[in-house]
């Protein structure tokens, strides 16, 4: 059984803006009962402010198909088209509290059905109407989406890639063009920036973490100067540790306090408090 | 809310009477069987009763009786040994619908540089006999053909498979671990060389399996260690689920006959009711030749991890071949070999019953399964007019 959030559960047994807008201004439709997954999302705009005073979906799927469905619209609701098109699939994710890996396309599914309402709203042809290079004939998945999705959330294996828009994931034939689509985009961009720390972490994620930094960055340094360093207890955002060896004697000891709370801040979370015991 | 169990093909609950005779060799009998003295050798004779109680279940003689962890290791050691006793063959048979264990092992061995043979099925879940007997050849190490299928519950015609397969010398074994228990099995009659079975498919606990051997077989062992089990399969005994999975076995072997008419009579109740009370389903594979528990329903529009999810709210546990409920993005490979259409492959949710299952807990399925159905249609973009449904699919089709 996949580990659900609690606001993923909420919104696929109860999920909101359910059904089709009567005479909608902008109709979305992305998805096929082939792939596994569809969504059509209605939307009413006030023509005057270019805003959305309404969304509905209609979802074909899986819980978190669902629930991304259900929070795309409560997200999108009381935006101008220019802000709702700023919403990323990540915003939609991180709206339900996160998603399994594996269930990344749901969330993809979403911001692709409001990009495609919009250009059926200000009359532009619909993505499927263009010609992309289909690059994975299984799911239907382009080179263009497959690099739009890569550059967006940082992907650099075909598995990320298979997670966030199902390309690969059945026969597997494309997947060396995939990987040579990856290779394009990354060498001519450099490294993806990847997010220093992870926005949410669960108490024992956060704890592991800690441990790691404590281990890997800072007793290595403290070690160099004959200094140690012990973790005491992690109490929320409280990290209480022990300075060991030189460092306990250290008349600077307030002061190694304050750059381990730095680094930890810098890689956990910012709102760490580090405490000598 | 009390649970209503109704994924036996995954996994069974231990029967009590099979807790109450494993429960003193997890106290007090924890003697090694392979030990000298009397605290051991206690232990050892009550692995041989229950080897004599898991041969008598399928005809077989105790001694043809290897005991292992589990059915994934019996059908490994199975089609391995094949390899090993035949080194010159270099092609192995099998079908599209076999579990991974014996799939995933015959792709390992193509990877090796083995011919494999993966044989169609019909829509109806029906082995292809003509490529069948066309796939045969002097090179053919082994065919592994599964006795019942776990998704669907269709049985392969194993005994004219054996006979085809005897006449051609060519070594055969079967995965019966969803069949054992269910279906009068009798390997005096049956003609195979190797057989699979599991404890946990048959009310005895995980990790616990069994391969029986046919006197006379070449066999090379999969695990290598000591002597245990007369060197067949090394490794010290899972004592207290070797003698859980004999009892389990004397159990199925008192209560077959009863069980399967009883099972048969609420499975077709609940398959029945549900078609009716459900428009655009439709039943998978073979009705006519399956396991009398299983029932493998489509329902269209809608997607099988969602049903699951809903049908969990009311405590009602079941399974599906859809592709949300694994990381793989592929439903179901079995009913794909099917040639079941998308639309209802996503949709398609395995109901398997057991001893333990009553009229009451049936018919609070009945009731709750279509308005679950209903309320997950509510949400779907799809009209029925928008579906794409391939009327020459195999199965029962519900009305609609």
């Amino acid at each position: 059984m996949w580990e659900y959030s609690e606001k993923v559960k909420e919104l696929f047994l109860h999920p909101k803006n359910v059904g089709e807008i009567e005479n909608p201004d902008a109709v979305g439709e992305v998805g096929s009962i082939i792939c596994g997954d569809a969504l059509k999302l209605t939307l009413r705009i006030d023509k005057e402010t270019d805003r959305i005073i309404d969304a509905k979906f209609q979802t074909f799927g899986c819980a978190s198909a669902i629930a991304s469905s259900s929070v795309l619209t409560e997200l999108i609701k009381g935006k101008t088209l220019d802000e709702a098109l700023k919403l990323t699939n990540k915003d939609i994710a991180e709206a339900l509290g996160g998603l399994p890996r594996e269930k990344m396309h749901c969330s993809v599914m979403g911001r692709e059905a409001l990009e495609a309402a919009i250009a059926n709203y200000r009359g532009e042809k619909k993505p499927a109407e263009t010609k992309e290079r289909i690059v994975c004939n299984c799911f239907q998945v382009s080179e263009e989406k497959i690099r739009r999705v890569a550059i967006e959330n940082h992907l650099t294996t075909v598995e990320e890639i298979t997670n966030y828009t199902k390309a690969g994931g059945d026969c597997g034939s494309c997947i060396p063009e995939i990987e040579a689509i990856l290779k394009d985009i990354w060498s001519a961009r450099g490294a993806p920036e990847r997010p220093k720390k992870p926005k949410k972490l669960t108490n024992l994620q956060k704890i592991a973490l800690i441990q790691d930094v404590i281990e890997k960055e800072i007793r290595p340094r403290l070690q160099a100067d004959g200094g140690d360093i012990e973790l005491i207890d992690v109490d929320g955002n409280r990290v209480i540790v022990g300075l060991r060896a030189m460092c306990a004697e250290c008349p600077m000891g307030g002061v190694t306090i304050q750059g381990i709370q730095e680094k930890l801040r810098e890689l956990v979370s910012e709102d760490i408090v580090v405490e000598a015991q | 809310m009390s649970v209503i169990y109704l994924d036996n093909n995954a996994t069974t609950a231990i029967a009590p009477e099979v807790l109450e005779e494993m429960s003193p060799y997890l106290r007090d009998l924890y003697g090694n069987p392979s030990s000298m003295h009397t605290f051991g050798g206690q232990v050892r004779r009550k692995i041989e009763e229950a080897r004599a109680r898991v041969a008598a279940l399928i005809g077989a003689e105790a001694d043809e009786i290897v005991f292992t962890s589990c059915g994934t290791e019996s059908d490994n050691t199975a089609v391995m040994s094949a390899v090993e006793t035949y080194p010159y063959r270099r092609h192995v048979i099998t079908t599209r619908v076999e579990h991974p264990a014996v799939l995933n092992f015959a792709k390992h061995l193509a990877r090796k540089g083995f011919r494999v043979t993966f044989l169609p099925v019909d829509k109806f879940g029906r082995l292809d006999m003509e490529a069948f007997s066309g796939a045969l050849d002097d090179d053919t190490a082994i065919v592994s053909i599964m006795y019942a299928n776990n998704e669907t519950g269709v049985i392969f015609p194993i005994p004219r498979l054996g006979e085809l397969l005897r006449e051609r010398k060519i070594l055969f074994h079967t995965d019966a671990v969803q069949a054992v228990g269910k279906v009068p099995i009798n390997v005096r009659e049956l003609p195979v060389d190797m057989l699979s079975l599991s404890g946990h498919k048959l009310h005895a606990p995980k990790g616990v399996g069994a391969l029986y051997v046919r006197k006379g077989t070449r066999f090379y062992p999969y695990i290598i260690g000591g002597h245990q089990e007369r060197g067949r399969r090394a490794g010290t005994e899972n004592v207290a689920s070797i003698i859980g999975l004999g009892r389990a076995c004397e159990l199925a072997m008192e209560t077959l006959d009863k069980e399967a008419e009883y099972l048969g009579r609420l499975r077709d109740k609940l398959e029945r009711s549900l078609l009716e009370r459900c428009p655009d389903a439709l039943v998978n594979g073979d009705t006519e030749h399956r396991l009398p528990n299983t029932t493998n329903i489509s329902f269209q529009y809608v997607e099988g991890e969602a049903i699951l999810l809903r049908l969990n709210e009311y405590g009602i546990c079941a399974s599906s071949g859809s592709a949300c409920t694994s990381g793989s993005l592929q439903p179901s490979h079995v009913l794909r070999a099917m040639g079941v259409p998308f639309t209802a492959i996503h949709g398609s949710v395995r109901f398997s019953l057991s001893r333990y299952n009553t009229e009451a807990e049936i018919d609070r399925v009945i009731e709750t399964v279509p308005s679950v159905i209903k309320e997950l249609r509510a949400l779907s973009p799809y009209g029925r007019e928008g579906l794409i449904i391939n009327a020459s699919s195999g199965g029962l089709h519900g009305k609609g």
